[in-house]
């Protein structure tokens, strides 16, 4: 995902010369032909996070599209009220692009974890979030939010599904198990698994990359009463979205996810989807847990 | 030092120079009877110099593209503020009658999304000098290498380390266009040995060290910019405690 990044960042460039790149060190060597090519667009501020937002805000105030893009806890986490301030009490608007997720390296430890990145941006107010399941998703994502007004979070990932799924963020039924049946809404990466766990039980599965705004449109037509959230990123994070959605009904919500607590553990992303029990055998068993008990 | 002689010697220092209003009054307006910091005074020279004698900005123009900048990065300081924005009439006088009204447009500090002129929002400490090279940034970029972009901040406002990353950045790269302005009134908590001034020197920015009363000495310090760095100009005023 991230060499798509960097390919259509080098394009969006080249092709609109109000888009600008502000990094703080991580992927500059990737950027270095852009930065060659446009050295007063695309700005290396060095390690320097709280810096790399303010720019992006500076920039903005002066009508130019900044793209910002560093780890995810670098970006989010550490310059929360750069975004908080720069950006959105400036009324001014950048596009964030994000590598780490919640633990694509987790033998780096706890300091580049990042499963609480969504939730802090959805304390914001306007932004559109992507979480792209494949890298074949990025390009069309990344084009997209660029050429928007509003500030927008893209969070890249090693981990993925098998194929890419277009679409413009709406809820896609990739498995419809017909009226009223329980209804699975995974999130970007998460899909393969959902739908390797579920493969043989009758719940409709649901795919979309891009959590906000949630197509609560979509979900209103397509829920019955129980609905699990599958999201790569810290559980619930969602819930308070379907929760409003289906305010007038009466329904049941799971929502899976990345939990809270530290694990202090290294080892894979894989080992990590397992812990959280995200992984086809985590899933199936707490969806299971939740539709049908007795089936177990 | 009372408020009363204070605001005598403001009013004394603030005669209209080019005939716009004069800023005293309207500092009395908003002030309604309250007691001001003698933080309020600190800043009101150089904002007055700053808007009658240096930025190429006006009322009528706050969109234009090729208007100087000047960021209030230490958003408390707002009673001078908005003061000379009326004096200059950005806005109309009678808003400062109103400060922080539930239907007031100036609050306790800026938002430039309510206050014609203001530039950015500010409040929190620390924001303002990476909005500004962001800004000055932005400006080089579209071949904008007229404009200036001017960041007020305060020396305990320095203690930020939001600021030292813009202060290192803008010094190395050679930031042309941005000047930082430090009221400087002996605030920070464990002071800036060697002067604030000394912050920025070591990473290539040029620098003025006045008194921030003196209008031509402000005058002065606020042109002399080399054209190749980035420069800082530290206003020096009376301490806040005395």
């Amino acid at each position: 995902m991230r060499d798509t990044f960097v390919d259509t960042t080098t394009a969006l460039l080249a092709d609109d010369p109000r888009t600008a790149l502000v990094l703080a060190d991580i992927s500059a060597a990737l950027f270095a032909p852009a930065a060659a090519r446009h050295p007063d667009r695309v700005l290396n501020v060095g390690i320097r996070e709280q810096l790399m937002v303010g720019v992006a805000g500076g920039l903005a105030l002066t009508g130019l599209r900044p793209i910002v893009h560093t780890y995810a806890p670098f970006l989010v986490e550490r310059a929360y009220e750069q975004l908080k301030l720069d950006l959105d009490h400036q009324d001014a608007s950048a596009v964030l692009v994000s590598v780490g997720a919640s633990y694509d390296r987790p033998e780096a430890g706890r300091t580049h974890l990042s499963p609480a990145d969504v939730s802090l941006i959805d304390t914001l107010h306007g932004w559109t979030v992507h979480v792209p399941g494949h890298p074949g998703e990025v390009a069309p994502l990344l084009r997209t939010a660029v050429a928007a007004e509003t500030s927008a979070y893209l969070r890249l990932s090693v981990l993925s599904n098998d194929r890419p799924l277009g679409g413009d963020g709406a809820l896609q039924v990739v498995r419809d198990a017909g009226p009223g049946a329980p209804l699975v809404v995974a999130v970007g990466p998460t899909l393969d698994a959902a739908t390797a766990a579920l493969a043989d039980l009758p719940v409709t599965v649901a795919y979309t990359n891009r959590p906000r705004p949630f197509d609560t449109a979509g979900l209103r037509d397509r829920a019955g009463t129980d609905v699990i959230l599958v999201e790569p990123y810290l559980a619930g994070t969602s819930s308070r979205v379907v929760s409003a959605a289906l305010a007038d009904r009466p329904h049941r919500l799971l929502a899976l996810g990345v939990g809270r607590e530290e694990l202090r553990r290294y080892g894979s992303a894989d080992d990590h989807t397992r812990w959280h029990g995200l992984d086809a055998s985590g899933l199936r068993r707490s969806v299971l847990d939740f539709v049908s008990p007795a089936l177990r | 030092m009372t408020a009363t002689t204070t605001t005598a010697t403001i009013a004394e220092a603030a005669a209209p120079i080019d005939g716009r209003q004069p800023v005293a009054p309207l500092l009395e307006r908003i002030r309604a009877g309250r007691e001001f910091g003698t933080n309020v005074y600190s800043t009101i020279d150089v904002l007055q110099v700053l808007y009658h004698r240096v930025l190429r900005i006006h009322p009528t123009r706050v969109d234009d593209p090729d208007r100087d900048r000047f960021l209030l990065s230490k958003g408390h300081a707002v009673a001078g503020y908005y003061a000379v924005l009326a004096a200059a009439e950005f806005f109309p006088a009678d808003w400062l009658d109103d400060q922080g009204g539930p239907a007031s447009r100036l609050g306790d500090h800026p938002d430039r999304m309510l206050v014609p002129g203001v530039e950015i929002g500010s409040g929190s400490l620390g924001h303002g000098l990476g909005l500004g090279v962001g800004t000055a940034l932005g400006l080089r970029a579209q071949g904008r290498l007229e404009p200036r972009v001017y960041v007020l901040l305060g020396d305990a406002e320095l203690d930020e380390g939001s600021n030292h990353e813009a202060i290192t950045y803008a010094g190395t790269t050679g930031l042309a266009n941005l000047t930082a302005i430090v009221i400087d009134n002996a605030s920070a908590t464990h002071g800036w040995p060697g002067g604030p001034a000394a912050r920025f020197i070591v990473d290539g920015w040029t620098s003025a060290t006045v008194d921030g009363n003196d209008h031509d000495a402000l005058h002065t310090a606020l042109t002399g910019h080399d054209g190749n760095r980035p420069h800082v100009v530290v206003a020096v005023v009376a301490p806040k405690e005395a």
